[in-house]
């Protein structure tokens, strides 16, 4: 079977594809993070130093690398539409940044969560903890930048640039941990060691992961199908599409 | 993983506030983009209208 995959790079032929894309991935995001939390919350044990407080691991830890793996995905995009001028590359873009900082901000979050009851306090100028911040900033500098350029074309332009040159700061939140003496812990998981967690622990987070990975390619779908009807309002299958869906 | 009772299981060890307060955000932001996608989806298509 040989699929034409430029077909599909154009917003027309996307759109629907996109919505079924984003069904079947909300369907198996839902299911994952349901086998997930039932892993993390009624298999895997106390733990014996962190007591119940360590089950927040089961979304930090898979929020903290959606966050990082959305932005280099984002950047790839930025860089593509940059590179080649392709009108749904920074569609694309642009439909990744909300939601790659919405992990940013929940790994955050419940990082602050679980740092006052494990280190005593919500929040350390620590190098992961900040370069995690700087992402955040990145995001919404990002989101902020195309937003304040009207034509859609030269702000995915000025985007791209700002996604590239921040991309820099992914390898250095993930470094963080082993090039400065951090209070945050080393990684738990790596391709280099055997993980350094329980295995049902493990299968827990892995699991979550994969939750808030497909819950992640859904939501930028459904937010790429809005910015495709937005761009493309006066066409005739955005006409098409908006009076079927009357 | 045996918890016994509701109870325990709310309680979570005495870290109710630390392990519920991270899942209840996680999951009202979930919610929220949901949301804010069909009102942007909605919008859009009337836009067009």
């Amino acid at each position: 079977m040989s699929i034409n995959w430029f077909k599909y790079s154009s917003p027309q032929t996307f759109f629907p594809l996109a919505g079924k894309l984003a069904l079947g991935f909300g369907v198996l995001a839902f299911l994952a993070c349901g086998v997930g939390l039932y892993l993390g919350f009624f298999v895997a044990p106390t733990d014996a130093q962190q007591g119940e407080s360590y089950r927040i691991i089961f979304i930090h830890v898979p929020a903290a690398w959606m966050s990082m793996f959305l932005y280099v995905v984002m950047a790839f995009w930025a860089g593509l539409g940059l590179a080649f001028n392709t009108r749904l590359s920074g569609m694309m873009a642009s439909a990744i940044a909300p939601t790659g900082a919405l992990f940013t901000f929940i790994s955050l979050w419940t990082g602050s969560f679980w740092g006052k009851p494990t280190w005593g306090t919500w929040w350390v100028w620590d190098a992961r903890l900040t370069s995690e911040l700087i992402l955040l900033f990145l995001y919404f500098g990002f989101m902020a930048l195309q937003a304040a350029i009207d034509d859609p074309r030269r702000a995915d332009k000025a985007g791209a640039v700002l996604a590239l040159v921040g991309v820099v700061n992914v390898p250095i939140i993930y470094f963080s941990v082993k090039w400065w003496n951090t209070l945050h812990q080393g990684a738990s998981v790596s391709l280099s060691k055997a993980p350094s967690m329980a295995a049902v622990m493990l299968a827990g987070m892995l699991v979550m992961a994969f939750g808030f990975w497909f819950y992640s390619i859904a939501a930028v779908l459904l937010r790429a199908r809005c910015i495709m009807l937005e761009r493309e309002r006066s066409s005739e299958w955005a006409g098409q599409y908006a009076r079927g869906a009357a | 993983m045996s918890w016994g009772s509701w109870e325990n299981f709310l309680a979570m060890g005495g870290y109710a506030l630390y392990v519920w307060g991270s899942y209840a955000v996680t999951l009202a932001l979930v919610i929220a983009e949901l949301a804010l996608l069909a009102l942007r989806k909605r919008n859009a298509v009337e836009r067009i209208r």
